[in-house]
């Protein structure tokens, strides 16, 4: 029983330690579908916890803090779009400039706000998004395998972990299955073509990123207003990137990418049960090293063992009307 | 959007490779000067204590000179990739692999004489750098896994495993705190206070060392393999177009992992700079964001030699200078210099093209009329 138990509680931090990644893997998915490489997930999802934490701290509710968190990253989405859609400057370069800068910004000013350790204040109930417990979750407990599916797996979880759930099939409905969807799609592979057919392409761009503003906003949300109740220096962790990697490897398809996002998380929550616990014939695993599975196994992802990823055709490429 | 049209043959060089990053850069720092504001402090002062900090003073022009000692090998670390048009971002975590070499070289070796001493660690360096970016070069070329998630997630690992090998490995185990034991003193990198001990100026502690003099070096090294070389040549032609390149019998698959080679080896030189040099032992965490400035000092610098250092001196005032701010302003900490970072890569790399056709129009229309008059 206790094994069951512990697998229950093993899947229920895989869904909530995924979320981010969900809602990051979205977002890159209409970025890049359109055609715009964005690394900047990384910083836009940090920004968004500082900015939904400080918000939350100061309007005293954490819907208007993630109200705030969309508009900053939709902005910072647009800037992305004004350096490498309008001005065809180097993609990946203004993704890494964001990255830094928010690295630098938020740090800086939670600093010169809040103090010298670069936190933010800690929130309160009322602040922050507390655990949602499903109706009946308590008398179902009892009840075998129902009753830990619905109770102790289904239960209890931020907002935030069911919303990113129900993202996956609204994307892949909003890119498969309307007009705007197939416009975004031939974006990203033969701008030219959609543009002889009269559509602009880099309002589709814009747009695009819009959408993958308000997705990542939520994204961070999560991290400072739900799991955590504060922002601290670098809370991101590289989430941003594992869930672009996971993005690719699920082939810029929200399903599969779904299906990359959990085995990410599935390896983190397996790397905080392990640390500490001595496994049988090879003994206890150095923590640093546990601590790099994630990473590793973004590497090994990559490198694909599954084919080789195809990127959308026209991907990092400024379009230039007059060819 | 603009539509201006500027004949780029006709635009004077120092335009476009003096004016219009100078113009960038005035940008970048006036958005730095409001985000001082919003901290709470004068940004006017801050320039001043900058100056007074990089300049005022001969210890501080010295720590204004080791910083960009660092700068320099990282910012040249990104340019090389990037004529490869590979962006290693990794340059954090192969300057921290890059002192292991450093380290393990000297200290099994220490019983050689001094420059050979100095030779061989610094090869180590070079070599443990280079190979930290082999992988992610093999990976990219091979398998088209993107070299920026590669060589960022290879910046983690590479910390957790120097985290791994400081604190169970090459502990200096009558320390508590996770750091290697002191190379023997006999090898240290001769340091300015010594210089300037000979030539009759006093000065107290500065981490300047000669390494100094192996970055300028590592400039020309750079400007010559990459400009005056088979290799170079190859490598700017994957770069620029992978397909004529293949036609023209160019390997990019060679190129890749020899351009990303070289730029690794240059990061792990920070090595010789913190170990060889200033601390003398394995610190956790010594790179220190340096790897990550490095991407705004070659994009500052037009990823040429002649730009980089002017960049890395730039960022050697600010990082120098930065440190008497953050002592001045306790609103001000060095995170904010981070945010400056980025700053200078958005308005020099990606939004570079923001104002350069109408300055170079507004040149070349002046050019015009002074040469009908």
């Amino acid at each position: 029983m206790e094994f069951l138990s512990d697998i229950a509680s093993l899947i229920n931090s895989t869904l909530r330690i995924s979320t981010p990644l969900v809602f990051a893997a979205m977002a890159g998915i209409f970025a890049e579908r359109s055609g715009v490489i964005d690394f900047s997930l990384e910083g836009k999802m940090l920004m968004a916890a500082f900015v939904a934490a400080v918000g939350s701290y100061y309007l005293g509710n954490p819907w208007l803090g993630l109200l705030l968190a969309i508009i900053v990253c939709v902005c910072l989405s647009m800037l992305h779009g004004f350096a490498s859609v309008t001005h065809k400057g180097d993609q990946v370069v203004s993704c890494v400039a964001i990255n830094i800068l928010i690295i630098g910004l938020t740090t800086a000013l939670a600093a010169a706000w809040f103090g010298q350790a670069g936190l933010t204040p800690t929130l309160n109930e009322n602040q922050r998004f507390l655990e949602i417990h499903l109706p009946f979750a308590d008398a179902l407990r009892d009840i075998p395998v129902i009753g830990t599916l619905y109770s102790d797996i289904l239960s209890g979880h931020y907002v935030f972990v069911y919303l990113a759930y129900l993202s996956v099939p609204l994307v892949f409905w909003i890119v498969f299955k309307t007009s705007f969807g197939l416009r975004l799609r031939a974006v990203g592979e033969n701008p030219s073509a959609v543009d002889t057919a009269g559509i602009n392409v880099f309002t589709m761009r814009y747009k695009a990123l819009a959408i993958n503003g308000v997705l990542i906003a939520f994204a961070g949300a999560h991290l400072s207003t739900a799991v955590n109740a504060n922002f601290f220096r670098e809370m991101s962790a590289g989430r941003g990137y594992l869930a672009l990697a996971a993005m690719i490897f699920g082939k810029w398809h929200p399903k599969t990418a779904l299906i990359a996002c959990l085995l990410f998380g599935f390896t983190d929550a397996l790397q905080i049960r392990l640390q500490g616990v001595e496994l049988p014939a090879i003994g206890e695993i150095p923590v640093q090293l546990i601590q790099a599975l994630p990473y590793i196994l973004t590497v090994v992802l990559l490198a694909g063992f599954v084919g080789k990823a195809i990127a959308p055709n026209a991907i990092g490429q400024p379009y230039i009307k007059e060819r | 959007m603009s539509n201006i049209v500027v004949d780029k043959s006709k635009v004077p060089w120092w335009v476009s490779n003096v004016i219009v990053p100078l113009v960038n850069l005035t940008l970048a720092l006036l958005v730095s000067g409001l985000f001082v504001f919003i901290a709470g402090e004068n940004p006017i002062e801050a320039v001043k204590l900058i100056i007074y900090g990089s300049f005022g003073y001969i210890q501080g022009f010295a720590y204004t000179l080791y910083y960009t000692t660092n700068f320099i090998f990282t910012g040249l670390a990104f340019a090389v990739a990037f004529h490869c048009r590979l962006f290693n971002i990794g340059g954090e975590g192969q300057a921290y692999i890059g002192g292991l070499g450093v380290f393990l070289v000297a200290i099994n070796l220490s019983f050689l004489p001094v420059p050979i001493v100095w030779l061989l660690a610094i090869f180590g360096a070079f070599l443990f750098g280079a190979a930290w970016a082999y992988i992610p070069a093999y990976l990219q070329s091979k398998r088209g896994s993107h070299v920026v998630i590669t060589t960022i997630m290879f910046n983690f690992i590479a910390s957790s495993l120097m985290i791994f090998l400081l604190v169970d490995v090459i502990r200096d185990t009558n320390q508590m705190a996770p750091h290697t034991v002191k190379l023997p003193e006999e090898i240290w990198l001769p340091s300015f206070e010594a210089f300037s001990g000979i030539l009759g100026i006093k000065i107290r502690y500065s981490p300047l060392n000669l390494t100094f003099l192996l970055a300028i070096a590592s400039l020309f090294f750079v400007w010559f393999l990459v400009w005056k070389t088979k290799w170079g040549y190859e490598m700017r032609a994957v770069g620029h177009n992978t397909q004529a390149a293949i036609y023209a019998g160019i390997s990019p698959h060679k190129n890749i992992i020899i351009a990303m080679c070289i730029s690794g080896g240059l990061a792990g030189l920070l090595g010789v700079n913190e170990i060889l040099g200033v601390s003398h032992k394995i610190q956790a965490g010594f790179p220190a964001g340096y790897g990550f400035t490095g991407i705004a000092v070659a994009l500052m610098g037009r990823n040429h030699p002649i730009g980089i250092l002017p960049a890395a001196f730039l960022f050697g005032i600010l990082y120098q200078g930065g440190s008497e701010v953050t002592f001045e302003m306790p609103n001000i900490t060095r995170y904010m210099f981070v945010a400056v970072q980025g700053l200078i890569i958005l308005f020099s790399g990606a939004l570079e093209n923001l104002f350069r056709p109408q300055i170079e129009s507004f040149f070349v229309r002046r050019l015009n009329r002074e040469v009908n008059a």
